[in-house]
């Protein structure tokens, strides 16, 4: 983090590569699902000019695609269409629907009905109207439907990435989880670029007057065509197993980048979202997988954890961590935290994550039944000795935490307990400890080496052999640099892994992310 | 040339046109006239399908109109529309060439019909390639009479056809549009609700009320011999003026004094209405005009005076019959 900082032109330059072929995709995604929208929403809009009682129902179902989340509507494809190219170019087409129907349709029937008549009067054909008067007169307000459904599209290409579909998205995505601003603005400022130029040439192909529209409604067609061409679905060939990561396991040397370079993996990667990325691989869309070591996922969708037997992911064991004034204005404070510690394993904290993600029991529930079952839970004293602050950040983990650390103080002393639970991400917690906000929260060792520490690399590979070297590190530079004390880890490792399906690593004797590589190594 | 029996036309529980029957022959022009809501223009479309009727028959040429698909009838029976409904996306050129193109006619021959009709309606060539928008209303509603008349049908449907022009504009066209020599052949049915234009234009008229025909016959059947109140009222706002553009100068020719000196001006025909005459006044009201009996080539030069005395004369004779 003391390197050079990179400009973005430097950043682009290094990527061009990459840029280049991601803008491509994006284009690409834009109109091939623009291009199905205007095949599928053009007559459609057509149609229910002749029969208007379907309008009614036909715009108010487009308007209702329009109006789910993006995010969402990608989820809802997965079962049905996998990931990658198919779902993307559906769900975008989906919200171009809207637009070309509603304009095409307002275009028709604003046609001067004088005009049509006057064509029925002449002897045409019903096609005849349609193709000679209608469509021609309503081609400014279709184009502008069209134009409105070309910018939504390429705003909404970048979500593709979420299921491995690439486009810009990848590099926006991938910036914002690895708190990257060149890479996010690599993504941003083309895919805006596009979307204004776009909008542009339409807006003069709209503005064009009849005689010349008449030849442009004619190569329209195959520009869009070509356009579409740009998109080269990613292959699937290379190798016998897909992977799915997120962006910014990608982009990380305790990620993708220490696979290849530690182990010599060779394997067939797409870039997706954590959110459909456990969903994908248990519909068998992916093979290998990156994930948590505690996620509730594992369980849910009965995947296993590779070992890492070359310990190229650093240690994440999870410790509360508290101010030392709070320490020293709440005597007991840290015996009672302590209570916790070494009693929960991966595979438990896997399974309490798994009742509150899966099962949606409540947090409270989770905790009280788990400090029941150790024989820790202790009724609530009510005690007013002052209050303790207790903080945490928006994830499921977290909240069990909160929940248990709060029963314990409650019941095993005279202290009140105040919890600010669900605060945003790292920085944000941290920031609310410094400043006094809270008391404490349980944080990952891990993420105390490298998001606030911020440690040189080399450090980070000396410390990454164990645990306890990576826990010490941390301990004693909190305490130097902030006044904050690591109490003992509470046992689990929340680390990256790498996961695959339990069945299929069963039949293939997959282990360890070793036996992976000699699997994809061998012919 | 075109027969209608017994033809009904409801909308909801609406008689739109409720069991009329009349028929049109060839070259004459039929004014179909009434207030709106009578059911003239529903009257007019259902003549070329463009609505079809509940019942009865409408037979053009001793044919049954539903004989034919109805694109194939309409291509043979000009309409011209109040809005004159011209494509805006097609030039004058475009616009005039619709029915050729429909009918596949050869481009040449196309092309050289369209500037005939241009010259014809006195329009300038240099319009061939403009679009309508940047003509004005009288202009627009030539072109849409020439894209009407184009394939030359025997038979030219009219619904209010001047009705979106200003005053001056559409007695200027009205003139032109007797004067033209391609309508002089054609059965013309004309929708108005205009009686001055029904009278200066119609051969006969229809003057409908309620989806009836209440009265059909010639202008002056109308005025002098009225079936009802409900004819002589619809008449009565504008009687003397519709008088004197039906009364002719043959007609009071006998009351008209043959002492004037016969001066060396233009002549006025007889077949002319007392209305003409007296316009020609309004240039020179102090003077005589001359008027020319074309069957016994007899000229009479006239008075102001002398042509309002002849026409009361006329009137007194008239209703003393």
């Amino acid at each position: 983090m003391n390197e050079h900082q990179q400009t973005l032109w430097e950043f682009m330059q290094q990527q061009a590569d990459k840029l280049g072929v991601q803008t491509m995709q994006h284009i690409g995604l834009t109109f091939i699902s623009l291009f199905i929208a205007v095949l599928i929403g053009l007559p459609l809009g057509i149609y229910i000019t002749r029969k208007k009682q379907l309008s009614g129902i036909v715009l108010g179902v487009a308007g209702i695609l329009q109006t789910i989340p993006s995010i969402a509507l990608l989820g809802f494809m997965i079962p049905v269409l996998g990931i990658g190219a198919k779902p993307a170019i559906v769900a975008l087409l989906l919200y171009a629907l809207l637009p070309i129907i509603r304009n095409t349709y307002t275009g028709i029937t604003g046609v001067d009905a004088t005009v049509k008549e006057a064509a029925v009067a002449m002897g045409m054909s019903k096609w005849q109207v349609l193709f000679k008067v209608e469509l021609p007169l309503a081609m400014p307000v279709i184009l502008a439907g069209i134009r409105t459904a070309t910018v939504i599209n390429v705003g909404v290409a970048t979500l593709a990435s979420y299921i491995a579909a690439g486009g810009l998205g990848e590099f926006i995505f991938g910036g914002i989880s690895l708190n990257n601003t060149n890479m996010i603005l690599a993504g941003a400022i083309p895919a805006a670029i596009l979307a204004i130029l776009f909008d542009f040439l339409l807006s003069r192909l709209q503005k064009l007057n009849f005689k010349k529209i008449k030849g442009a409604v004619k190569v329209a067609p195959v520009l869009l065509l070509l356009l579409s061409g740009l998109y080269f679905i990613p292959s699937a060939y290379g190798s016998r197993l897909t992977a799915g990561f997120t962006p910014e396991f990608m982009g990380r040397q305790d990620g993708n980048l220490g696979l290849i370079s530690k182990y010599g993996l060779k394997i067939h990667t797409i870039v997706i979202n954590d959110a459909v990325m456990y969903k994908a691989a248990q519909e068998k869309e992916l093979d290998v997988i990156s994930g948590y070591s505690t996620d509730g996922r594992l369980k849910a969708y009965d995947l296993v954890v590779l070992d890492d037997d070359k310990k190229i992911f650093p240690p994440y064991y999870a410790a509360p961590i508290v101010r030392e004034d709070a320490l020293r204005k709440f005597p007991e404070l840290e015996k009672t935290l302590n209570l916790l510690a070494g009693t929960i394993t991966d595979s438990v904290m896997t399974e309490l994550n798994y009742r509150t993600d899966y099962l949606h029991q409540t947090p409270e529930r989770v905790a009280k039944d788990f400090l029941v079952s150790k024989k820790l839970y202790k009724p609530e004293r009510g005690g007013n000795e002052g209050i303790v602050r207790i903080g945490s950040k928006i994830f499921g983990e977290q909240y069990i935490l909160a929940s248990m650390y709060t029963m314990l103080i409650k019941g095993y002393t005279n202290y009140n307990v105040a919890t600010k639970t669900g605060l945003g991400g790292t920085k944000i917690v941290f920031d609310a400890m410094t400043n006094d906000q809270i008391d404490f929260y349980p944080e990952y060792t891990g993420t105390g080496l490298l998001a606030i520490l911020q440690a040189w690399p080399k450090t980070v590979t000396r410390l990454q052999v164990s645990k306890d070297s990576t826990y010490n590190y941390v301990q004693q530079e909190f305490a130097k640099r902030y006044q904050i004390k690591w109490l003992k880890p509470i046992g689990f490792n929340n680390a990256y892994a790498l996961m695959m399906r339990q069945k299929q690593a069963n039949e293939l004797h997959i282990k360890t992310i070793s036996d992976l590589k000699r699997f994809l190594d061998s012919k | 040339m075109i027969k209608v029996e017994h033809l009904v036309k409801t909308f909801g529980t609406t008689h739109a046109v409720d069991d009329i029957s009349f028929e049109v022959n060839e070259g004459e022009n039929m004014v179909l006239l009434g207030t709106s809501g009578c059911g003239k223009t529903t009257t007019l479309k259902m003549l070329n399908r463009l609505i079809e009727p509940d019942s009865g028959t409408i037979a053009i040429d001793g044919k049954n109109i539903l004989d034919q698909p109805a694109e194939n009838l309409r291509r043979g029976i000009g309409y011209v529309l109040q809005n004159n409904g011209l494509f805006p996306h097609y030039t004058v050129a475009e616009n005039i060439a619709i029915v050729p193109n429909l009918l596949k006619w050869d481009k040449a021959k196309t092309q050289k019909r369209v500037e005939e009709l241009l010259e014809k309606l006195h329009l300038d060539k240099n319009y061939l390639n403009v679009y309508p928008n940047e003509l004005s209303g009288g202009q627009q509603q030539r072109i849409g009479l020439a894209r009407a008349l184009v394939a030359d049908p025997l038979v030219l449907l009219m619904d209010e056809p001047f009705g979106a022009l200003d005053n001056v504009t559409r007695s200027k066209i009205h003139g032109e549009f007797l004067a033209l020599d391609e309508l002089k052949r054609k059965t013309i049915i004309m929708v108005t609700h205009d009686v001055q234009e029904a009278f200066e234009l119609a051969d006969r008229i229809a003057l409908m009320d309620k989806g009836k025909i209440v009265q059909i016959g010639s202008p002056a059947d109308l005025l002098f011999n009225p079936v009802n109140d409900f004819v002589r009222d619809f008449l009565k706002e504008q009687h003397l003026q519709l008088e004197f553009k039906t009364i002719k100068l043959s007609d009071v020719w006998e009351y008209l004094p043959d002492a004037g000196k016969k001066i060396n001006t233009s002549l006025v025909p007889a077949s002319s209405g007392v209305w003409e005459a007296l316009e020609n006044f309004k240039f020179y009201p102090r003077e005589n005009i001359n008027v020319l009996n074309q069957e016994n080539k007899e000229v009479k030069s006239i008075t102001f005076d002398q042509l309002m005395a002849a026409f009361s004369k006329f009137k007194n004779h008239q209703s003393h019959e």
